[in-house]
Parts: structure tokens; C-alpha cells; sequence
């Protein structure tokens, strides 16, 4: 057989990481850092810089002011996450999220500054006080373009840069690789390693409109489970509540931290009819504009349903209201987001409000990993979006991710270099080479299959409008299962995508067919998993008798997993509550002090 | 995007390795509206008319930096360029200059890419400073000296625009050299010295025969040719302090 019919190159790593955004940066430099004698591989299907973790705007949180503390943090955090959260995690996360903002710019991250040449941080949805860090409303870039740069001066990184990875390589229930595409010329290579380090980001691209990239399709989610890793709290998808009607574009959350108001038809701020009130003309923690993302998704949805939204081309909208904060504020704090608003809803936000409406933005679920970052794959790590550490429960807070991603990060590069040294790769044998040429065989039959059926773009937008129908901010039984159906039933047509495209090289089409494969299975973990949990928490709100959270039944993590030419299966498992116990959760005035507030400026009745 | 009423011709200057020797011309119709932008028109040909058609995108909200084009022979980013803008069309739209293709409108970023890891595009300091002591300190108007050349995306259309490059693919390019002194601007970095070499070098700033394209392309506002204009400075100073220091007997 010739290299052109699919023959697979082997190449030897000591740790092997799959995607190159800032959670697959941070883990490659840790490694490098830690082990400059560690061969590393760095692989992505699109070149790091590309990677999503760009277009974060607001920031990343870590304890710094003297208002503030780790508890305060922790508690802010499960509070969020209605106590879905693990709190040993999240322990160990806000414990060590300073110390990553501080690491960062030593590399060089352009943090804003105060006046006195110290780091700024700004208030962001519920959040206590003042603890995210930013660079202007661009921290993501910043953030990968440092970690980027930075990741070149160490030679033990080998970069692969366009190189979509199908399938990982398991032996004797290991980790010991993965198979992926050269996309330029569509040869396969096999990456064989001590370890392997999932970081592929989220799957937002499961839904019609959402605020992600094209290539946040999640291939790693998709991976793990056909090798029987679980997906865990996959219903919870966090719908951002600022985001431009149709295109689904980020508008961020740092825009109500520094003071915006969101407003509806009326030009009432309609957030005090839903518990965040009282009415606040200043940006005030966990008030108001600063509720939590779930909250405020929630409340645009009952001002839909009231008609008290405003009607634009692309679909219903509120006002995002930033013309009271100046020009100049605008362009020193927000000035991508007054870049987007033109460029794209051709709005000056000096002049006239934002049109906002939220759209899916982020996987707070993923593939189950311990507070290590290691999966139940001897040898497989996983951080950033597409991992499920614990720590963001049933609704993520803002600015909780960016951190998330450098934190564990760092803790998957160290844990896999630490693995890898004990099991040392052996390369390439008989029964890693007959798995990686099965994936090869597998991938070349998708592209040479006759496939009659219909156009990728058909299923796939079938797919999107069914979880938008399904599992969107308010969910039934009904509407749920006829998303499971529709989703099973597109499981089955998937052998007869019709590609256009039967070239090799650089064939983008072949690769989304088989992203879509990916995608698909994702989406019938988030409809099962959403379907099975029979109560209402966080951003997973039920229209029917499940619509109040019930701590005695769903106190515990769902797990899915999946079998060939069966529906997924949901399993549960315990959640680690170590120190605050389930309590109520409020914003606004009706804030409780047990549930981590401080007084400290805030205005409250 | 909506889907309006309206329609617009798109030509598309593709090429397939496997079957062409030269590229060809494709002319499709797609639907627009007042907000359908140029990556919108694309991805309607790829999923309603064309599957083969291959372009990088992925943020589209201008700021990843893959979506690049020459349209109308400029160089655009085709998120952030729209269908209107350009009616009654058509829109003519091939790879991005300067740049060998290898397929239809993707190009082979390693002319830039391969050059970064010698521009040493990381803080360099005498000796490292430990986590315990917190961040250098910055003053807001230290950082705004590298606001806009830390603002680059990569994008490489300063590229497709520079002359200069297009006539010889060493020159180290616009993009690269903002970046160089985005670093040597920043009050934290040490490294100008280590990074002088580039500089100077027959590739470095000195193959820039101020044009200002660059600038005039950048979909980020980076302002390239001063970011150079500024290093040919420091390149002068170099080029005359070491001058100085041979001349009194000193060696470099």
C-alpha cells in the first residue's frame, strides 16, 4: 500500500498534546518548562494563534485587591454554579489563579494598568468585588498571543500546526497516542506518546447561534467517548446573555462591569423584575447588570415571551446601553467591543445602545476529569473547555474560564509530563499500527464513499435547529425528546453525506464530515443528558413539573457515555461538597451574607 | 447572515493542486443582505453550491486572523468586509499575494510563520523576575506604547500589500517588525540588543522602502511602517554606537 492509500507515518513523542489554544499552550510550556529533556508535540488544526481562546474579551479572574479573598472567590464561584461545583476543585482552582495572572505577564500579557503602574481589575456578573483581570476588552487575544510568543523560545515544542486529529491510540486500556491528518496534503501521521493532553475547547457550534469559532466543533469531547470516557454535566451549556442578534458575535460581559445597562423596548431595566434588583446607577457586585449569566439568559427570554423586546432584522434584541460611560472610557476600556458594534450592527456605542440577545457561548460539562486533570484513560489529561474539572457546576462565572485554562492548563502538562516519564513511549507495534491504519481506512472511506444522501450543511443545520428547539434557555420534556429523536435519527444518515470534494489536500469539506460525526455525538450527550435531569439548576431550566431545583435526586454530576448504535447512556455520580453546604441562591438586594457576600461599597436594601 | 432578496456575483480565482496548472476562474450567485459579509457569501457557495471551495475562517468576528483574501485586489479580512459594500458586483476574490497556493484561496502562511522563533517575540529580562514578586510594575502611558503594535493578529495582509516582500520573501515583513517593536517598546523588555541583528540585517528594516501599504491595509490599526520607521531609528543609533565603540579601540 502506498502513503497516498492511507499508510500511516509513526512519529515518537514523550507527550503528545491535541489543540493549541491557551489550555494546550499552557500545558505544552509547563511541560517545556519543567522537563526541557521532554519531547513534546503540539498539534492543532489550525495554527495556535487562531485558536478561540482569541476572541475572550473581558477577562480572567484571580484574588488581588484587598477587598477580597480565596473564600470569597470559592464561594462566589459554587454560589454560581447552584453547588454543582466540586469544592476541593474549586479550592485548588481559586488558590492558584493569582499566581497564573502573575506568571502571565512576567511573559509579557499587556494587562491594563492603574494609574500607579499596578495591575486593574474590573467587576464582572457575580462576582463579589473587583477580581478580573483585563487587557483592555481584548484579554483573550492577549492572553493567547503571549502564550503563543512565549511558547516559541523552547525547543523541546514541536509544532504541528494544521493537523486534525481523528482518533486517539489506546493500548491495554492506555493512552498512547493519537492518529491525525497532515490537512495540507491529507497524509496521515501517527503521534505515538508516554501521554496524551486533551485540549481541544468547547462545542458551542452544536447550536444555530452561538458566539463560537467554526472550528469549535468538539472533536476532543467526541474522542474521548468513543474510547468510553465520559462526558460530565453536559446539559449545562451557558447561553452568554450579550451577544449580536443572528451572528451571534460576543458583546462582553466587561461592558456591564464597567457600567453598562441593559434595557428593554420600554427603556426600563427590566433586570429588577427578576430578583437582581435593587436599581443601581453604578456597577454593583451581583446586582442588577451584574447578575450571573444564567440569570440575566433567563430574563431576556420572559421579556421575549412578554413582547417587551425590541425587533431587529435578525432577530429579537434588548438595549445594551453604554452611551452614559463617554467616548473616552469607550475607547480606553471597551474599544473592540465599539470596533464589533460598528463593524458589524453599524452601532456607535457612544451614540446609541448595543442591539444584545444571548446566544450559546460556552460547554461548562465536558470530558470528566479528577482535580488533576486525569481522565479515567490511564495517560489521557485533559484542561481548558473540553475538560469538566468541577469547578463551574451548573453556570459558569465570567472570567472563571480564562483562568480555568492556565490553571489547569499548567496542572495537565505537569501531570502528563510526570505520567509520561513513568511510561516511557515504545513507538510504534503491531497492534498501535493496526488501530491507526483502521482510523486512516475509516477517514478514507468518508471521503471516498459514494454518499447519495444529502448535503453536509443540510444535516448539520437540521442538527443546530433541533438543539436550539430543544435545549435552549427554557426546556420541556417534550420539546427534548423530539431533539433526541431528530438527533438519532441524523446519527443514522450520517454514512451518506454527499461531499463534493474527493481530494486529498487541504480538503476542508472531508473534515468537516468528519467533525460533524464528532459534533453529533456531543449533541445527543447535551439533549439525553438535559432530558434525564429531572429538576431545574442554573442555566438547565425545565417548563414543565421539573421546574425547581431538587437537591435530594440531583445533587450529583450526570455522566454520559456512549455505545455504537445505541442512545446515549446517563449515569450519576456524587458531587464533592466539602465546606459550603446547598443553600439558597440570590442576587440583588435579596443577597445573603451566607452565600459570600461583603458589604464593602455595595449598595444594598 | 440573512438571507435577503438580493443577489451578488462572487468570482473566485481557485486552484487545485491535484487536477489545475494554473488557476481558474469561478463565478457563483449568492443571496445577501445588509449584513451578509464576504466569509458569509463563501461559506453559502461551500454548503448550497460548491463543497469544494476551500478558504480559512474560524472567529469571524475579526480578531482570529485565518480569514484573508484579496477581493477586488486588496487585502481584506472577508469576516469583516461585506457583500454590500460592493453591489452591483461582481466581487473578485483570489488567495492573498505574496504567499504560493495550495489550494484555491489558502495559502502557505510559512514565510511568515518560520520567521518568528528568530525575532525572539518574547519578554527578555537580564534576570527573571520570581512569581513572588508580583507584576513588573507598567504606567497606563508605558503600555499605551505598545498598544498598537501588541494590537497585530496575524493576519498577514500587510504582507499581501507589501511590495517590498512580494519582491523578495527574506525582507522579514511588516507584520513581523511591528512585532519586534512591540517588544523593544515594552518598558518591561530587555532583549533589544538580542533582537538587533534581525534588524539590521539586509532583511530587516532596512529592505522597507516606506511605501506604507501596510498601514493602510491593517484591519487592526497596527501602523506597521512606524513601528519600522521607529526600529530604523534604534537601527541608526545601533549601526553609529558601534561605530563609536570600534573606533575607540573596543570591540563589539
Amino acid at each position: 500500500m502506498s502513503r497516498a492509500d492511507g499508510l500511516v507515518e509513526s512519529l515518537r513523542f514523550d507527550v503528545v498534546i491535541v489543540g493549541g489554544g491557551g489550555a494546550g499552550l499552557s500545558a505544552a510550556i509547563a511541560v517545556a518548562e519543567q522537563h526541557p529533556d521532554l519531547s513534546i508535540a503540539l498539534l492543532s488544526k489550525v495554527v495556535p494563534m487562531r485558536s478561540h481562546t482569541v476572541a475572550a474579551e473581558g477577562g480572567a479572574a484571580g484574588v488581588v485587591t484587598d477587598a477580597d479573598d480565596l473564600d470569597l472567590h470559592f464561594r462566589d464561584t459554587v454560589v454560581g454554579g447552584e453547588w454543582l461545583c466540586d469544592q476541593d476543585a474549586v479550592d485548588h482552582f481559586v488558590a492558584r489563579c493569582t499566581e497564573e495572572m502573575v506568571r502571565l505577564e512576567h511573559w509579557g500579557c499587556p494587562w491594563s494598568r492603574r494609574a500607579d503602574g499596578g495591575t486593574a481589575v474590573r467587576n464582572f456578573g457575580g462576582m463579589s468585588t473587583a477580581r478580573t483581570w483585563y487587557a483592555a476588552d481584548k484579554t483573550g487575544f492577549h492572553i493567547l498571543h503571549t502564550l503563543f510568543q512565549t511558547s516559541l523560545k523552547f525547543n523541546g515544542i514541536q509544532r504541528f500546526d494544521e493537523y486534525f486529529v481523528l482518533d486517539l491510540l489506546v493500548d491495554d486500556g492506555r493512552c498512547c497516542g493519537a492518529v491525525a491528518i497532515d490537512i495540507a496534503s491529507g497524509s496521515f501521521r501517527a503521534f505515538h506518546a508516554g501521554a496524551v493532553v486533551m485540549a481541544t475547547g468547547g462545542a458551542g457550534r452544536v447550536f444555530r447561534q452561538n458566539t463560537n469559532a467554526g472550528i469549535l466543533t468538539g472533536d476532543g469531547l467526541g474522542m474521548a467517548l468513543r474510547h468510553g470516557v465520559a462526558l460530565r454535566d453536559m446539559e449545562f451549556v451557558q447561553f452568554h446573555p450579550t451577544t449580536l442578534p443572528g451572528s451571534g458575535v460576543l458583546i462582553t460581559e466587561g461592558c456591564r462591569g464597567e457600567g453598562g445597562y441593559l434595557t428593554n423596548r420600554d427603556g426600563h431595566r427590566y433586570l429588577q423584575d427578576y430578583d437582581l434588583g435593587p436599581v443601581v446607577s453604578e456597577p454593583t457586585p451581583k446586582t442588577m447588570e451584574l447578575g450571573p449569566r444564567d440569570r440575566l439568559s433567563q430574563a431576556f427570554w420572559h421579556e421575549q415571551q412578554a413582547g417587551r423586546t425590541v425587533d431587529t432584522p435578525t432577530g429579537p434584541a434588548v438595549n445594551l446601553e453604554l452611551m452614559h460611560l463617554g467616548r473616552r472610557k469607550l475607547a480606553e476600556r471597551l474599544p473592540f467591543i465599539s470596533e464589533l458594534s460598528r463593524t458589524f450592527v453599524g452601532v456607535d456605542p457612544a451614540e446609541a445602545p448595543i442591539p444584545v440577545c444571548p446566544s450559546v457561548h460556552y460547554t461548562m460539562g465536558g470530558i470528566a476529569t479528577d482535580r488533576s486533570t486525569a481522565t479515567a484513560l490511564a495517560g489521557l489529561y485533559a484542561c481548558g473547555e473540553c475538560a469538566s474539572v468541577g469547578i463551574h457546576g451548573a453556570n459558569r462565572l465570567g472570567s472563571n474560564s480564562l483562568a480555568e485554562l492556565l490553571v489547569f492548563g499548567r496542572d495537565a502538562g505537569v501531570g502528563a509530563a510526570a505520567f509520561a516519564l513513568d511510561h516511557r513511549s515504545k513507538g510504534a507495534s503491531a497492534a498501535l499500527d493496526a488501530q491507526a491504519g483502521d482510523s486512516a481506512a475509516q477517514a478514507l472511506d468518508r471521503l471516498n464513499r459514494p454518499g447519495g444522501g444529502e448535503r453536509l450543511a443540510t444535516l448539520r443545520d437540521r442538527m443546530t435547529q433541533a438543539m436550539q428547539d430543544g435545549v435552549g434557555i427554557y426546556r420541556s420534556a417534550e420539546a427534548m425528546a423530539a431533539t433526541c429523536e431528530t438527533l438519532e435519527a441524523l446519527a443514522r444518515s450520517l454514512d451518506d453525506i454527499r461531499l463534493d470534494d474527493r481530494g486529498r489536500a487541504f480538503n476542508t469539506e472531508w473534515l468537516s464530515a468528519i467533525e460533524f460525526g464528532f459534533t453529533l455525538d456531543v449533541a445527543r450527550c447535551i439533549a439525553y443528558a438535559a432530558l434525564n435531569r429531572r429538576e431545574s439548576r442554573g442555566s438547565h431550566q425545565r417548563l414543565d413539573e421539573y421546574n425547581k431545583r431538587d437537591d435530594e435526586n440531583f445533587l450529583c454530576h450526570s455522566l454520559a457515555t456512549l455505545e455504537p448504535g445505541a442512545a446515549p447512556r446517563i449515569e450519576y455520580a456524587g458531587v464533592n461538597v466539602t465546606r459550603l453546604p446547598p443553600g439558597e441562591r440570590r442576587y440583588g438586594g435579596h443577597k445573603e451574607r451566607s452565600d459570600g457576600d461583603r458589604a464593602g461599597g455595595e449598595k444594598t436594601i | 447572515m440573512s438571507t435577503g432578496e438580493r443577489q451578488i456575483d462572487i468570482i473566485v480565482e481557485r486552484f487545485d493542486p491535484a487536477r489545475d496548472e494554473q488557476v481558474r476562474r469561478e463565478r457563483y450567485t449568492v443571496p445577501y443582505d445588509h449584513d451578509t459579509s464576504l466569509l458569509d457569501g463563501l461559506n453559502y457557495i461551500k454548503d448550497h453550491i460548491d463543497g469544494s471551495l476551500t478558504f480559512r475562517w474560524s472567529c469571524r468576528m475579526a480578531i482570529c486572523g485565518s480569514c484573508g483574501k484579496m477581493v477586488d485586489g486588496e487585502p481584506r479580512l472577508s469576516c469583516k468586509t461585506f457583500l454590500r459594500d460592493f453591489a452591483p458586483g461582481p466581487v473578485h476574490v483570489e488567495a492573498l499575494h505574496h504567499f504560493p497556493v495550495i489550494k484555491d484561496l489558502v495559502v502557505d502562511q510559512a514565510g511568515f510563520l518560520d520567521k518568528l522563533h528568530d525575532a525572539r517575540l518574547w519578554l527578555l529580562r537580564d534576570e527573571e523576575r520570581p512569581l513572588s514578586d508580583g507584576p513588573h510594575p507598567q504606567t497606563p502611558q508605558q503600555r499605551a506604547r505598545i498598544e498598537s503594535t501588541s494590537a497585530c493578529i496575524n493576519c498577514l495582509l500587510c504582507y499581501a500589500a507589501c511590495p517590498q516582500y512580494g519582491l523578495d520573501t527574506d525582507f522579514a515583513g511588516p507584520g513581523l517588525l511591528a512585532l519586534v517593536e512591540r517588544y523593544n517598546a515594552d518598558s518591561r523588555d530587555q532583549g533589544k540588543a538580542e533582537r538587533m541583528p534581525l534588524i539590521n540585517a539586509e532583511e530587516g528594516v532596512w529592505s522597507c522602502t516606506l511605501v506604507g501599504n501596510c498601514s493602510a491595509v491593517c484591519p487592526k490599526g497596527v501602523d506597521p511602517a512606524a513601528a519600522i520607521n521607529r526600529n530604523k531609528l534604534e537601527s541608526t543609533k545601533d549601526y553609529f554606537l558601534r561605530f563609536l565603540k570600534l573606533g575607540l579601540g573596543g570591540r563589539e
